[in-house]
Formats: C-alpha cells, sequence, structure tokens
C-alpha cells in the first residue's frame, strides 16, 4: 500500500540520527514491546508479512512517534483482526493500570486466519523455472498496490538489470493477506541512480530484491 | 478501532497490552525476559564482529562467507530469525556497500541484533537511498570520490551483512582482538573499521 511505511526517497525527515553504541532497549517498556510483536503472528494466528502488513496501516501520526509505537500498535491491529483484543479493551486496560476506575469491556472472539504453510521461514521452492536471468534487463511493472507489497515506489515503473537470483519464497503480496504462500522467484535488481532520480542523481548504484510478478521484461 | 483514537502512551500500551495477553494466558512474564535478555545479552553485533574477524584471518573461511554467507555464518553457531538467507557483502577500496531497508526495518538478526534507532529512522530511511554519499558523510565516512557506492534495499527475506575491510596496522592482531575492533556500523556500511 502507499502507506508514511514507504519513505525511500522522500524528502523532508531532516539529518540522519548520530550514530550511537546503545543498546536494542532504552527503556523496559521497549522490551516488552518487542517481545508481544515478535509473538504477534503466532498469539493472532498470523505471519511475519501479516505483522508488516499490520504496521503499514498504523496512522502515520502513530507511526512516526516512533519505532516502538509502531510495532506495538502494529501487533494490537493485527490482534485485533484474529480477535484476540479490541482497542476498547486495551484502553479500559490502560485507564485501569492508571488508576481510574473503568469497566472492562467483553472480550472479543478469537477469529483467526487459516491459510495452509509449506513450513518454517519463508524459503520455498517453485515448480515453474525462473522467468528471468542474470543479466536480463527488467521493467518494474505497474501493480495493484492496495494491498501489502514489497515493492517500494521509488522503483516502480523503473527499469534496471538482474545481478542475482535470490531464493524462492513465499509471496509477502499474497500472504500478509492470507490467500496464500504462492512461493515466488525472486531477483536481486541493480539500478543506476539516474535511471531513479534523474540526471543530476549522485552517482551510485541501487540493488533491491523484487518477485517475479513485480517485473517484466524491459521493452 | 485503532485508527481512530487518540494517542495512548506506547509504555501504557505496552503494559496494558501484556497484562491482557497473560490474563489470556497468551504470554508469561517469563517468556518476555527470555526474549529480552537473549537480544540484550546473547544476540548482537559481537557475533557478527567475530564473523568478520574469521574472514579476515583466515582466506577460506573468507571465501566460504562470500560463496554462502547462511552456511558460513551458521558455521560459528549464528543462525535464527531474520537470518534465514545471508549474503555477505565485501567492501574493497573500489567499492562501498551500505545496508538499508526502506520499507521496514529488516536486518540481519542473528549477526547483528536488533537494529539501532539510527537504522529505523526514516531520514536514514528515507535518504540512504537517494544521496548515500551526502548521508554517509553526515555519519562521519567520507569516501572518495572514486569510491563506488551500492545501496542495498532489503525488501524479501534476504538478509545483508557488510564485510568491512581490514584496517591497516593489525597485521599483529588476533582474531579476538579484531573482533573488538569491529562495529556495528561498519557491519552496515554507515562506516569503516579504525584502529584506536
Amino acid at each position: 500500500m502507499d502507506g508514511i511505511h514507504d519513505v525511500g526517497g522522500m524528502h523532508g525527515f531532516g539529518p540522519v540520527p548520530e550514530l550511537t553504541a546503545d543498546g536494542p532497549f532504552a527503556e523496559p517498556w521497549e522490551g516488552k514491546a518487542f517481545v508481544i510483536g515478535a509473538l504477534s503472528a503466532r498469539i493472532a494466528g498470523g505471519n511475519l508479512h501479516a505483522m508488516r502488513h499490520a504496521i503499514e496501516r498504523v496512522p502515520p501520526s502513530e507511526y512516526l512517534v516512533g519505532y516502538w509505537n509502531r510495532w506495538t500498535i502494529g501487533a494490537q491491529i493485527m490482534m485485533e483482526d484474529s480477535g484476540i483484543v479490541t482497542d476498547e479493551e486495551v484502553r479500559a486496560r490502560a485507564a485501569r493500570l492508571s488508576g481510574q476506575d473503568v469497566p472492562e469491556p467483553p472480550a472479543p472472539t478469537p477469529s483467526k486466519p487459516q491459510m495452509p504453510s509449506g513450513g518454517a521461514g519463508n524459503l520455498r521452492s517453485r515448480d515453474t523455472p525462473p522467468a528471468f536471468a542474470v543479466g536480463d534487463r527488467v521493467r518494474v511493472a505497474d501493480r495493484d498496490h492496495t494491498g501489502h507489497t514489497r515493492l517500494p515506489r521509488y522503483v516502480r515503473r523503473r527499469t534496471g538489470t538482474v545481478t542475482a537470483l535470490q531464493p524462492c519464497q513465499v509471496f509477502p503480496d499474497t500472504a500478509a493477506h492470507f490467500v496464500a504462500e504462492d512461493p515466488q522467484h525472486c531477483y536481486t535488481v541493480d539500478f543506476d541512480s539516474t535511471e531513479l532520480w534523474g540526471p543530476g542523481a549522485e552517482p551510485f548504484r541501487l540493488s533491491i530484491d523484487l518477485f517475479e510478478p513485480y517485473l517484466e521484461p524491459a521493452p | 478501532m485503532t485508527s481512530a483514537s487518540e494517542h495512548l502512551d506506547p509504555a501504557l500500551r505496552v503494559e496494558a497490552l501484556a497484562s491482557l495477553l497473560i490474563d489470556r494466558g497468551l504470554l508469561d512474564q517469563a517468556t518476555i525476559e527470555t526474549f529480552v535478555k537473549t537480544y540484550e545479552q546473547s544476540v548482537g553485533p559481537m557475533n557478527g564482529a567475530k564473523v568478520v574477524a574469521k574472514a579476515w584471518t583466515d582466506p577460506e573461511y573468507r571465501a566460504r562467507l562470500l560463496a554462502d554467507g547462511t552456511a558460513a555464518i551458521g558455521e560459528l553457531g549464528f543462525k535464527g530469525p531474520q537470518g534465514e538467507h545471508m549474503v555477505v557483502l565485501e567492501n574493497t577500496p573500489a567499492v562501498h556497500h551500505v545496508v538499508v531497508c526502506t520499507l521496514c526495518s529488516c536486518y540481519p538478526w542473528p549477526v547483528l541484533g536488533l537494529p539501532p534507532n539510527w537504522y529505523k529512522d526514516p531520514a536514514y530511511r528515507s535518504r540512504v537511498v537517494r544521496e548515500p554519499r551526502q548521508v554517509l558523510r553526515e555519519f562521519g565516512l567520507d569516501l572518495d570520490d572514486g569510491v563506488e557506492i551500492r545501496v542495498h534495499d532489503s525488501s524479501s527475506e534476504v538478509r545483508y551483512m557488510v564485510l568491512p575491510e581490514r584496517p591497516a596496522g593489525t597485521e599483529h592482531y588476533s582474531e579476538a582482538e579484531l573482533a573488538a575492533l569491529v562495529s556495528r556500523d561498519a557491519m552496515v556500511g554507515v562506516a569503516n573499521v579504525a584502529v584506536p
């Protein structure tokens, strides 16, 4: 989806932060947030792709508050989708933890998604051979971007060169919506910076891993 | 629905969610503590630093690492979530690699642990695919104009780790001494390894 998460190439976020040697959690609640998010796919009967899509659906104003905030809200959205918790419950519990005597709303009825899985992780195989080979020129296709995708805006309709064939993987675009794992071939595609950003771009090469349905032969 | 509601303090939301999940038997305190301890103490950039130091001192290991990152990293016992398929990118005097995930914050957990704040920040994610040389300069890494920059956007389940250049003057260092020099930032490609 064309959400706030797809930031590649956007202007306006200012200077990069300082490189610091901090540990993973600045405060104890961040560690707890990490665990809830890490387990949320299992708790909600979802998967990694559904979790990413849930984070993409965090409202932009909340998304930009910070990583552990969007991570937690994403986990909550996925659990709401599966009938594990409701937002009303979370807010009521938060109020009670803050000392307010508010009633607790009833718990929802769980309705976890059901999608057959080919096993742990995301590496799979596919019967059909790869459509592209190293050295092929490919164009990034126009697609329906309303759902989850790992195709960022900034490479759409751009032309690049296949530089590696990566392992066949669960297709995020369908798995995130519990349609099917539908494993797809995956390619590293290299783009010249001027193809992405015009003739005045800094000279560099951009490599990105793209699934076969995202690609078509270059005209 | 979450989206329509007013902002809730993140720490309070986490407490509320945890408390509901614990009530429902879906989470427990011991699991939380085990996970946090693992990623605070056992899974972090010290793992990747061992991989780099071994590659610097053992040419055959280096060759295996570049040919099949997952297997060579697995030789040292580092595997797990967000490390299913590892590709190692070797920096040279002519080519400098830098890694990002523009769509979220994908990162090679088994070798580098959880990502630092700067890696998750929209400023890094938005800009490094558009003006990497300027971003590296802001981080304090001023590359010569002749160095080719390659930016890798981690958009699939492939995870990337940079094998930095071994600094001059470390010929007499042991593998452990070398590992102590290797920073997280160098293994993402936003810094080089320096001798103190």
